[in-house]
């Protein structure tokens, strides 16, 4: 039973083919590494289920309902986070602010509803010691370092209770240190039964920490195969075109 | 060893409002108000500090509105033509109504008479966010756009003639736009009660926070589901609204409205917005900016007044005063990298 289902998903942009006869599942508490060079159409395929557009073919299910995203809110309230690659924070906010943004808490005063801003940063407080990351929540995001802000992109998916969070380079800009501990978190979520979608060019990550490993090329995938059935070799052979299919 | 052993943090005085660009300008206008008050002690008396009051509260009002467009990253070049329309407006209901039978109910022609010049402030505005927001088109040029096109119809209109407040309701207005209220000139009044508004708006309510994130990452606000496009119009309709208020207030000043009433103002509005703090690139600013800015503005010229300094100059001095203001805090944000 899969929690997400791509079928058959294309999408064009003018003369470029972007992705073209995708099928990709996911199944809950699984954790799907996706792999591929640049100009594979990793990125198209984020933004489809993050709901930033929707594809050109195909149809998009999840939990067995047939979805139609038209913004990244809908994929939110059907349960789908999204760890984008540049991670999508406002430098001129707090921590805090960045995190409930869009869902920000209130409390009311009279008939009006002010931000509840003490609520907000103890939340934040929590969410940063679960995530062992010592982030200030009322820093300015533009004063952290990369590990502070990829802590705080990640913290922000822990607002709502999510099935499916997607991961695109979590590690890529963070120290060594953080990489363990982010990893760490991914195995959690797992046991949590959260699905999730690990987007990285990172071999050992990959190969420590997903059940499987999708391999795109050119807007096509290539490989869909349990980690165990193969090898950094072969995966690296998949994103080259050294190998072609597997 | 924690992963912060060697970070401490900045000392108070380089950290949060402190570190400033409207704290340093709220130091400067303090300095600048004790300098004139010992060259020129007419300063201090109290018609001259009515008079300072009153004239930097429109620049101030409509400064608001301009701020909160330039915190999204945007600009409204047409605040100046929209307070000379709105008041042309507000004037031309008086008289239509003022021969009507709603002469004889007190405060309808007033009432009536400032609503529909604030209608018209915000419908340039709607039509400024609409353009901006939806269509997509830059604030720079459409604002310039809208500012000639508004300035050509407050022409139009009056055929160049200015358009007189008279008849029923006017005492009541010009007491309400021009009095004075436990000893304080009313416009600032306004101000005040304004800019209260605004900073319970921007720091407290989620809406405030949407626009500072549209400003600092509109992609980022876009992603998390802020509403953008509502948003951006909506400051514009607000940068529209205040500019009517203060065109109101002026003509309640005037007594009789110009066609070329606000003209030029867009650049005093926007240098006090920026002077005050609120930069251009967008998601920094507020409401005490906007009034330290104005204040900063407004002394100056009254202090080359005083000191008996041509008119011509003030131009200059404050065009020297904004490029004084960000150099000062391009040094400061230096230092603190």
């Amino acid at each position: 039973m899969s929690l997400l289902d791509l079928s058959d998903i294309g999408k064009s942009y003018g003369a470029v083919q972007a992705l073209s006869h995708v099928n990709f599942t996911v199944a809950p508490g699984e954790i799907v590494g996706l792999m591929g060079d640049n100009g594979a159409g990793k990125s198209t395929f984020v933004k489809i289920i993050a709901g930033v557009f929707p594809p050109s073919e195909g149809t998009v299910r999840f939990d067995n309902e047939v979805v139609h995203f038209h913004a990244p809110v809908d994929a939110r309230n059907v349960g789908i986070e999204v760890v984008h690659q540049d991670l999508a924070l406002a430098d001129n906010l707090s921590a805090a602010a960045n995190i409930f943004l869009g869902r920000e808490m209130h409390r009311r005063i009279g008939p009006f509803q002010l931000l509840d801003h003490a609520a907000m940063e103890r939340r934040s407080a929590e969410l940063f010691r679960e995530l062992k990351s010592e982030t200030r929540p009322t820093e300015l995001v533009r004063r952290m370092s990369g590990g502070q802000r990829q802590a705080v992109a990640i913290a922000r998916t822990r607002l709502a209770e999510p099935k499916l969070i997607l991961m695109d380079e979590p590690t890529a800009a963070i120290s060594v240190r953080q990489i363990a501990e982010v990893l760490a978190l991914i195995g959690r979520l797992r046991d949590q039964g959260i699905a999730v979608i690990l987007i990285s060019h990172r071999m050992p990550d990959v190969f420590e920490i997903c059940d499987r490993v999708v391999v795109m090329r050119r807007g096509r995938v290539v490989a869909n195969k349990a980690i165990a059935a193969t090898s950094p070799q072969e995966v690296t052979g998949l994103i080259t075109g050294a190998v072609e299919m597997a | 060893m924690s992963d912060f052993a060697n970070v401490t943090r900045m000392p108070w005085h380089s950290r949060g409002f402190l570190a400033s660009q409207t704290a340093y300008v709220s130091l400067a206008l303090l300095l600048l108000i004790i300098i004139i008050s010992l060259i020129a002690p007419t300063f201090l008396t109290f018609g001259n500090l009515s008079n300072v009051l009153t004239n930097f509260s429109y620049v101030g009002i409509v400064s608001l509105g301009s701020t909160l467009v330039i915190i999204t990253a945007g600009i409204d070049l047409s605040v100046g033509s929209t307070m000379g329309l709105s008041a042309i407006v507000t004037a031309l209901i008086f008289q239509a109504l003022g021969t009507t039978g709603l002469a004889h109910i007190p405060g309808a022609v007033m009432a009536l008479s400032v609503v529909g010049g604030m209608v018209v402030g915000g419908f340039i505005g709607l039509c400024n966010g609409l353009l901006i927001a939806r269509v997509g088109l830059t604030p720079f040029v459409t604002t310039l756009g809208m500012l000639s096109i508004v300035r050509g119809l407050c022409y139009a209109i009056t055929g160049g003639q200015g358009v007189n407040i008279t008849g029923a309701d006017s005492d009541l207005f010009f007491r309400l736009t021009d009095g004075t209220l436990l000893g304080l000139p009313v416009p600032l009044v306004y101000l005040i009660l304004l800019a209260l508004l605004m900073a319970v708006m921007l720091h407290h309510t989620a809406r405030g926070r949407h626009v500072f994130a549209i400003g600092g990452n509109e992609r980022a606000a876009g992603l998390t589901g802020v509403p953008v496009t509502g948003i951006k119009a909506g400051v514009y309709v607000v940068s529209g609204l205040t500019a009517a208020f203060a065109g109101i207030l002026v003509a309640g000043w005037l007594g009789s409205v110009p066609a070329n009433l606000a003209d030029g103002y867009e650049l005093r509005i926007i240098a006090a917005s920026v002077i005050g703090g609120a930069n251009l690139l967008g998601g920094v600013g507020g409401p005490l900016g906007a009034i330290v800015g104005s204040a900063l503005i407004e002394v100056i010229r009254n202090g080359l007044v005083l000191a008996h300094v041509n008119t011509y100059w003030q131009g200059t001095f404050v065009g020297a005063i904004i490029i004084a203001a960000v150099f000062v805090d391009r040094l400061r944000s230096r230092r603190l990298h």
